[in-house]
This record gives structure tokens, C-alpha cells and sequence, in this order.
């Protein structure tokens, strides 16, 4: 056998034509990725050019101290405050039931469960996130509503309770898969250590488990609160689109996103100051989820760098 | 540039052995015919770093034409990392970097220079890998694709190297039947003798083996150390075994490398019965390692 | 020093006894609390086939929204949503693979690479309506697309395009490095490593990524509306393809749309309770589309690690 390939003929030229090609896909590739930067750059973009013309009009002082929120009226008022508080008293509500739900899932999935159950159960349970929030409101209104109303008799067909409840459910599954992953991520010989001095799986998971996964724990936490928080359509349909300074669940209140729901529904003339509105809270709401994206996603660093 | 009576052994210590013609003039014990060996890759000064790590320090040695070059040395002493340069596996990673050369005869190039593309460095050295890794392709996709990549697209001619390369890694019996089954059906065996006839298939100049048979059982790991013997005829072969009896078994020269440095080259016999340095000596004979 | 920590070997035993009876409560606790959310989820696609029974009828598939319950139907609704799936699958998923296949087999780790990625975990996590936001000011206004198919199209592929990315790279990354390796080795260049290889040995995960994107853009509802969606369009948009050359039509790109969650949307949110009963079947046909999506994704998942075995 010699040295020569058969198609050694050409073979230079091909190389060199096979490494310019190597080169236009990584620039066409690279281009693909950048998509990703502009989209954020475009968001930011526009909404802080929407915005700034909103505080035109509109001062910081008023923005965040009104206590009304009527930017649609002849009196307008621009207090975001109300918003803030719809948005905060359904996201609570929300937490109360996914944190322990989706803690106490986590928990099972990943120290109780064989693992022919958490094959099967974990892609079911991801179809909870899966189900469109419109039909999610469908069930807030139609469902939980009623349900709620047997139990609180003057409770008002709107109210943030059951809209709350239900985005609960909908990001238990969010909340307990990012937990799972935490726990799964403690060394077995921390457990065997635990196991070995005679504790029972439930006391190995609650002190030696829980505490390793802390940061993961907190992450799925906090990824939950900022999933709530951006949560639109099943506070438009179920909690009512009227800006209520109230933190008391029962009542109907509406949440930034819904706000923005109902002037889209409406047909602002482009360049209003109600226009403008929509950009101004967008960019609470961003600022808002931005901030519990970002302690999210050093606390998921932290729990994978942590073993 | 020197004299041409110089032994490969004389390359262990520092000093360039080549003539101009690349021509290697040795005196054979009376156990081999006596015959010129040619040099087909001379390592001068190598430097290898990765980061500010470095992982290879000043390696001179010949690589001798149509023979069997094994390293030896223990974990971590360098020997796969120096592998990898004759074939510029390192460039896939960031932030490493050689110094020195590696001259490939008889065209004298530098193997790792920066204007010697490591692609066309790999089409021309082949390599087999520690772990068996066949692609999840059909048998005969595996030893063709290194052909495809050249644009050798006529079935008939594929076909026909196709078989060839599986002739000589002593497979084609095995698997003339199954020629389009999956190669993940394949033994841990019969794998790596695939993966070196889809290295053979391209005839490289050189073939590397990274410790080819760790990842074998005794039975398949004596077919593989026979089939590296018959390939001396066909191509020069550059080994790293971490088993100084296969070192022995299979190799005409043999390299012992500690950490990142070249101690001691000479021939095989003469490694294994009369190492000349201490180090040798105390790996050898099992004192560490 | 000597003596134990328990007084006599019972109370050890009664202790112990305690304690996995604790266990076996938690595990008792752990499953209620996990059926209950399965059962939620079949109970709910109950309701909607419950309450929309009697809206299931071809009529329904075929009619034009109407101011009377009876007579509307989600013909014009689907029709649009189908056109809008087209669009973001076009747009999402040949750069959202690219954008997966640059992270994982091209990007240098540098600070560049940094941003990017740190801009896709970050885009996950962005709510859906602000991604109606950005298309409000950028698609309908800035580029002047107007409240078309085209826009809510692409603001649907931006919203997917880090679930694909993301999956992508998962799938990606399952190809082990010593294949890889056994290409590059063999003289391959990146893109040769990557078309040849690791590409078609990922793509059970591309395809789920593809699936999964797609059945979270088909519920989307929040962005669309934002960009002005009009939920009343008893009319289709130009069809795509037609008899006469060229054969195939761009217009209705730029036509006006309504999609099913808007038209589901639409109905929820009257009074009337007759109008519920239509929700209730076009929710309970979303959520079927959805669910159908999402299982296909598992099968496919499931399949593909079957298969390659590494």
C-alpha cells in the first residue's frame, strides 16, 4: 500500500474549497446566533423608545407614588402602584401553591420514586406546563371560580384568588422539575453517608438533600416567581382588567400583563399617550422578571458548579 | 546536515539525525535483516502547553519508516498528549500551543507549523482511538466515509477500498455479510479493528494508536497487537500503550516518557533488557507507574 | 462515655418504628399530591370536552365566527393558525438550529460567546407579552407589517426560538466526543463533523425541540393580541397556493388573521353564557392539539434514545 489516496487528484484544491466552505457556514451560523442578541437589544430597544416618550408626559414622582391607575379616562391618572399590587397579591397566591406542591413532588420524584414511575410521571406532569394559559383562564373562570364560590358565598365572579390558584398549578411542574434536577445534583455519598448512620430515606432528604440543594431550591423558586409574575391570560380572564390598589386576593384586581391585554384589545391610535402606557408598564414588568431571571440564574450556577 | 551513520538511538539525545535525504543508516542486531530504514517523521524541540501548562518539554526523537514506535511511560507523563500533536488533535481545543517541529518525510513539512493545515495533517495521519468509536453508520459507511470526505463518490471504486481496508484490519470475514448492519452491533473487538480499517482506508502515512486496546479483553487484545505487527509492512506506526508487555510484544523502538519529557529511546530489545537510565530501569521492572 | 445514646434497645426500636411510619406517610403524601395535579389536568380537559359537547360538530370546523353562539364555528381561527404555525416553523427552527449548532460545535469560549448565551437563557425566561410588545413597536410599526399573519408569525419565532436553541444543544451535546473525534481524525472539517455526524445523530432532539416550541407557540394568545389580532374575520386569507402560474402566493402573509386562542379568547371573555359552550370546544381542540404535540415529542424522544445506543 503506498501513500498516494485514491482521489489524490484535485486534492489540494478540494481541501482548500472545503475549508472556505467550513468558513461561510460558521458565519452563517454565527449570524443565527446573534438573532438571539438583537432580540434582546430590540426589546430593550423599544421599549425604553416607547417609555421615554410616556415620561414626557408623565413624572417618575407620579408614576410611582399615584395611587390610580386611569390612563385610558378624561382624569388620567399614572400610579403603577395598583398594578404592582394585582401583580404581586396573584403571584403570592401562585407561590403558595407551587412552592409546596412542587417541593413536595421534587422531593417524591427524586428520593421515593422508582425510576420506572419518575420516567413516567415527570413527562406527564411537564404537560401541566404544556396546557395554553387561554384555556387555563377558561378554567379559572368556569371551574375554580364556582368551586371557590361554595366555599367564600360573597366571593365576586372576578377576583384574583382563583386566578392566582390556577397559575399556581400551571407552574408547579416548572417548580418542581428545575428542584428535582437540584437534589439529583447532591453526590450519593453524601446520602450513603446519611444512610449509613441509620436515617430513613425522609430524614436523608430533609436534612442532608434539601439543605445541599438550597440553591437550586431557591432558583426553582425564584424562576417560579418570575414565570407568575409575566403570567397574562388567566389574570385577563379570570381576575378582571379593573386596577385595584388591594393586596386581598378575594377581590378582582388587575395585573400589569392584564392591563396591557385589554388596551391591545382596544384600538389606541399609535403614538397616544395610552399607546405609550403599554411600554411603560411592559418595562416594569421586564425590569421585574429581569431581576428574578438574573438571581435565578446565578443560583442555578451556583448548585451545578457546587459538585 | 549530518553524517549519515548516525543511529536512531542517537536522536534520544538531542542531536538531528537526518541526512538531507531523510535517510536513516542503522545497524541492525543479527535477530532483524539489515536493511536502511528510512526516517519518516523527526520531532525536534517539541513544546507542547496547554494554557500556561506545559505538557511536553524539549521532545527530540525519529520516528523510523514501516516500523513500530510504542510510548510508554506512566498516566499522565505526556504520552497520548505527544499523539495528538502528530496529528494537530489539539487545535479542536482552545488556548494550547506548540513549539519546535515535527518534520513529515520525505517532503520535510512541518507537521505542526501554523501555516500546515491540520486538516490536511489528518487526511495524511490517521489515528485510533482509546474507546472503540465507530459512528452509529452502517459498517461499510464507517470505513467509506474517510473516502467520501476526499469526494470519492464511484460506488465501485468505494466498494473495492472499502473491502481492501477491512482485508487488512483482518475484519472482512467477520463482517462481509453484514456489510450494511449497524456498527454498534459490532463486539468491542470487532469495533476497533473497524475503526482501524476506516483509518487504513484513507492509507495514511502514519497511523496513531492511543492505547487501543484498554478498553478490550485479553482475547480480542491479542488480535489487535497481530494485526499492528502485519500493518508494519504497510504504514508507519506510532503507539501509546500503557502496557509495557504489549510495548514489548508489538514495537521496534520504544520511547519511555515521565513527566512531559522524552528519558530514554532506543530499540525495544534493548529497552526492555537493557535500559541505559535509571528511570527506565524502575518503570520497567514495576518499581512505579 | 460508655453508655449508648438510648436507654434500651425498645425505645431504639420504637423510634425507628416512628420514623418509617413518617416515610411511608411522605411517600403516601408525595403521590396524593402528584395525582391530584394529573387528575386537575384530566379533569379540566373533561370540562372543556364537558362543556363544549354540543359545539363538536362539523359545522363548527367550517363556519365563520357569528354573533350568535350557534351559528359561529372556528373556521377562520384554524385557517390562521395553521398559516402562522407555517411561518414560525420557517423562521425558528432553521435558526434556532443554527444558532445551537454555533454555541455548541463553532463558538471560541470567549466573552462574545458569554453574551450570547447568557442572552438565550435570559430570552427563556422574558413573558410572552413582552415579546407582543417588541412586535407591536418593531413588525407592526417600525418594519410596517402591519397586524398580519407575517408579523404574528415571526413574533412567534422569536418567542420559540430559545426552546429550540436549548434543546438543540441538548441534543447536541448527547453525541459523545469521541465521534467527534473519530471524524476530525480522519480529516473532516467542523461542518463535515457536524452535517455528517453530530447533526443527524441528534435529531430525535432537534425534532422534539421543533415539536415542543411549536405546541407552546399554538397556545400562545398574550403576544398576538398585543400586535392586534381582530377576533371578528369571517373571511380566509389569500390562499397559498392557487391554479393559475405562479402557483404559489405570498399574500396572505400580509393578510389580516384571527388564531385559535384569540378566537377562544374572544369568547370567553363575553357575558353571554351560550358563547362559553364555543370556548369550551375550541379550548378543548387547542389543548388536544397541544397534548397530541407534546405526546408525539416524548414518542419521539423515547424512539431516538432506543435506537442510538452509545
Amino acid at each position: 500500500m503506498n501513500t498516494t489516496a485514491p482521489a489524490a487528484a484535485g486534492f489540494v484544491t478540494q481541501t482548500r474549497y472545503r475549508k472556505v466552505r467550513d468558513r461561510i457556514v460558521e458565519l452563517v451560523l454565527l449570524a443565527a446566533g446573534l438573532v438571539a442578541m438583537l432580540t434582546t437589544v430590540a426589546i430593550v430597544a423599544i421599549l425604553l423608545y416607547e417609555s421615554s416618550a410616556f415620561f414626557e408626559h408623565v413624572t417618575l414622582r407620579e408614576f410611582f407614588t399615584d395611587t390610580l391607575w386611569t390612563p385610558l379616562f378624561a382624569d388620567a391618572h399614572y400610579g403603577i402602584m395598583p398594578l404592582v399590587a394585582g401583580t404581586l397579591t396573584t403571584t403570592m397566591v401562585a407561590l403558595l401553591v407551587a412552592v409546596p406542591l412542587g417541593t413536595t413532588i421534587a422531593i417524591y420524584l427524586s428520593e421515593f420514586a422508582p425510576n420506572r414511575v419518575r420516567e413516567t410521571v415527570k413527562p406527564i406532569l411537564e404537560l401541566l406546563g404544556a396546557v395554553p394559559t387561554v384555556v387555563y383562564g377558561y378554567f379559572a373562570l368556569q371551574f375554580v371560580t364556582p368551586l371557590l364560590q361554595m366555599i367564600i358565598p360573597d366571593l365576586p365572579g372576578f377576583n384574583m384568588l382563583s386566578a392566582g390558584l390556577v397559575i399556581g398549578l400551571m407552574i408547579v411542574p416548572y417548580v418542581s422539575s428545575v428542584s428535582e434536577d437540584a437534589m439529583r445534583a447532591v453526590p450519593r455519598y453524601m446520602r450513603e453517608g446519611s444512610f449509613a448512620m441509620g436515617a430513613t430515606r425522609l430524614q436523608t432528604a430533609l436534612r442532608v438533600v434539601v439543605p445541599g440543594a438550597f440553591s437550586g431550591l431557591a432558583a426553582a423558586f425564584i424562576l417560579g416567581i418570575s414565570r407568575a409574575v409575566g403570567e397574562t391570560m388567566v389574570v385577563a380572564i379570570a381576575a378582571g382588567m379593573q386596577p385595584n390598589l388591594t393586596f386581598d386576593p378575594r377581590e378582582p384586581a388587575a395585573t400589569i400583563t392584564a392591563f396591557i391585554v385589554q388596551v391591545s384589545l382596544g384600538d389606541l391610535p399609535h403614538g397616544s399617550i395610552g399607546y405609550q402606557s403599554i411600554f411603560a408598564a411592559g418595562l416594569v414588568l421586564m425590569t421585574i422578571t429581569l431581576i428574578f431571571n438574573v438571581i435565578g440564574f446565578f443560583l442555578t450556577r451556583r448548585f451545578r458548579e457546587a459538585y | 546536515m549530518m553524517d549519515s551513520t548516525n543511529t536512531v538511538r542517537s536522536a534520544a539525545e538531542g542531536g538531528s539525525a537526518t541526512d538531507s535525504r531523510g535517510r536513516l543508516g542503522i545497524a541492525m542486531d543479527d535477530t532483524r535483516k539489515a536493511r536502511r530504514i528510512d526516517v519518516k517523521a523527526a520531532v525536534e524541540n517539541l513544546n507542547f502547553f496547554y494554557g500556561q501548562n506545559q505538557a511536553l518539554k524539549n521532545l527530540s526523537m525519529l520516528i523510523a519508516d514501516k516500523q513500530v514506535t510504542a510510548l510508554i511511560g506512566p498516566s499522565g507523563c505526556g504520552k497520548s498528549t505527544f499523539l495528538r500533536c502528530f496529528n494537530r488533535m489539539h487545535d479542536l481545543q482552545p488556548d494550547t500551543r506548540y513549539e519546535g517541529s515535527i518534520m513529515l518525510h520525505p517532503e520535510n513539512i512541518n507537521l505542526i507549523s501554523r501555516q500546515v493545515d491540520p486538516i490536511e495533517v489528518r487526511m495524511r495521519i490517521g489515528m485510533v482511538f482509546q474507546k472503540p468509536n465507530p459512528f452509529p453508520k452502517s459498517v461499510f459507511e464507517n470505513v467509506a466515509y474517510g473516502l467520501r470526505l476526499r469526494g470519492v463518490n464511484n460506488r465501485v471504486l468505494l466498494a473495492e477500498e472499502v473491502e481492501k481496508a477491512l482485508r487488512n484490519a483482518a475484519i472482512w470475514d467477520e463482517v462481509k455479510d453484514r456489510l450494511q448492519d449497524s456498527a454498534l452491533a459490532l463486539s468491542g473487538g470487532q469495533m476497533q479493528r473497524l475503526c482501524i480499517a476506516r483509518a487504513l482506508a484513507t492509507r495514511p502515512e502514519i497511523l496513531l494508536f492511543d492505547e487501543p486496546t484498554s478498553a478490550l479483553d485479553p482475547i480480542a487484545t491479542a488480535r489487535i497487537e497481530e494485526l499492528i505487527s502485519t500493518l508494519r509492512d504497510q504504514v508507519t506506526v506510532l503507539i501509546v500503550t500503557h502496557n509495557m508487555q504489549q510495548a514489548a510484544r508489538v514495537s521496534d523502538y520504544t520511547a519511555f516518557m515521565y513527566l512531559g519529557e522524552l528519558i530514554e529511546f532506543d530499540e525495544a530489545a534493548k529497552i526492555f533488557t537493557n535500559p541505559s537510565k535509571k528511570a527506565t530501569e524502575d518503570y520497567i521492572t514495576g518499581r512505579y507507574g | 462515655m460508655a453508655a449508648p445514646m438510648h436507654e434500651s434497645i425498645e425505645a431504639l426500636r420504637a423510634g425507628l418504628t416512628r420514623r418509617k411510619l413518617l416515610d411511608r406517610v411522605f411517600v403516601i403524601i408525595g403521590l396524593t399530591v402528584m395525582l391530584a395535579c394529573l387528575m386537575l389536568l384530566a379533569m379540566l380537559f373533561l370540562q372543556l370536552v364537558r362543556d363544549g359537547w354540543p359545539r363538536f360538530t362539523t359545522e363548527f370546523l367550517t363556519s365563520f365566527p357569528s354573533r350568535r353562539a350557534e351559528q359561529a364555528g372556528i373556521l377562520s381561527a384554524w385557517v390562521g393558525t395553521s398559516l402562522i404555525m407555517l411561518v414560525t416553523a420557517f423562521c425558528a427552527v432553521p435558526v434556532g438550529v443554527a444558532a445551537a449548532i454555533y454555541l455548541e460545535e463553532y463558538a471560541p469560549k470567549n466573552w462574545f460567546t458569554a453574551i450570547i448565551e447568557i442572552n438565550v437563557t435570559n430570552l427563556a425566561g422574558v413573558p410572552s407579552i413582552v415579546y407582543g410588545l417588541l412586535a407591536l413597536g418593531l413588525f407592526v410599526y417600525q418594519l410596517d407589517l402591519g397586524q398580519s399573519i407575517a408579523a404574528a408569525g415571526l413574533t412567534l419565532a422569536l418567542l420559540i426560538l430559545p426552546v429550540v436553541i436549548v434543546s438543540t444543544r441538548e441534543a447536541i451535546r448527547a453525541v459523545p466526543k469521541a465521534i467527534r473525534e473519530a471524524a476530525y481524525g480522519l480529516g473532516a472539517t467542523r461542518w463535515e463533523v457536524t452535517k455528517d455526524h453530530v447533526l443527524p445523530y441528534s435529531t430525535g432532539g432537534v425534532l422534539t425541540g421543533m415539536i415542543l416550541g411549536l405546541s407552546r407557540a399554538i397556545g400562545e394568545t398574550a403576544p398576538i393580541i398585543t400586535i392586534g389580532a381582530l377576533s371578528f374575520i369571517a373571511f380566509l386569507p389569500a390562499p397559498p397556493l392557487s391554479a393559475e402560474p405562479p402557483f404559489v402566493s405570498f399574500q396572505w402573509l400580509s393578510d389580516p388573521f384571527t388564531a385559535m386562542p384569540i378566537q377562544m379568547f374572544n369568547w370567553v371573555s363575553r357575558p353571554d353564557v351560550a358563547f362559553q359552550s364555543n370556548a369550551a370546544a375550541a379550548g378543548a381542540i387547542l389543548l388536544g392539539m397541544t397534548l397530541l404535540m407534546n405526546g408525539v415529542a416524548i414518542w419521539i424522544r423515547y424512539r431516538f434514545r432506543k435506537k442510538i445506543n452509545w
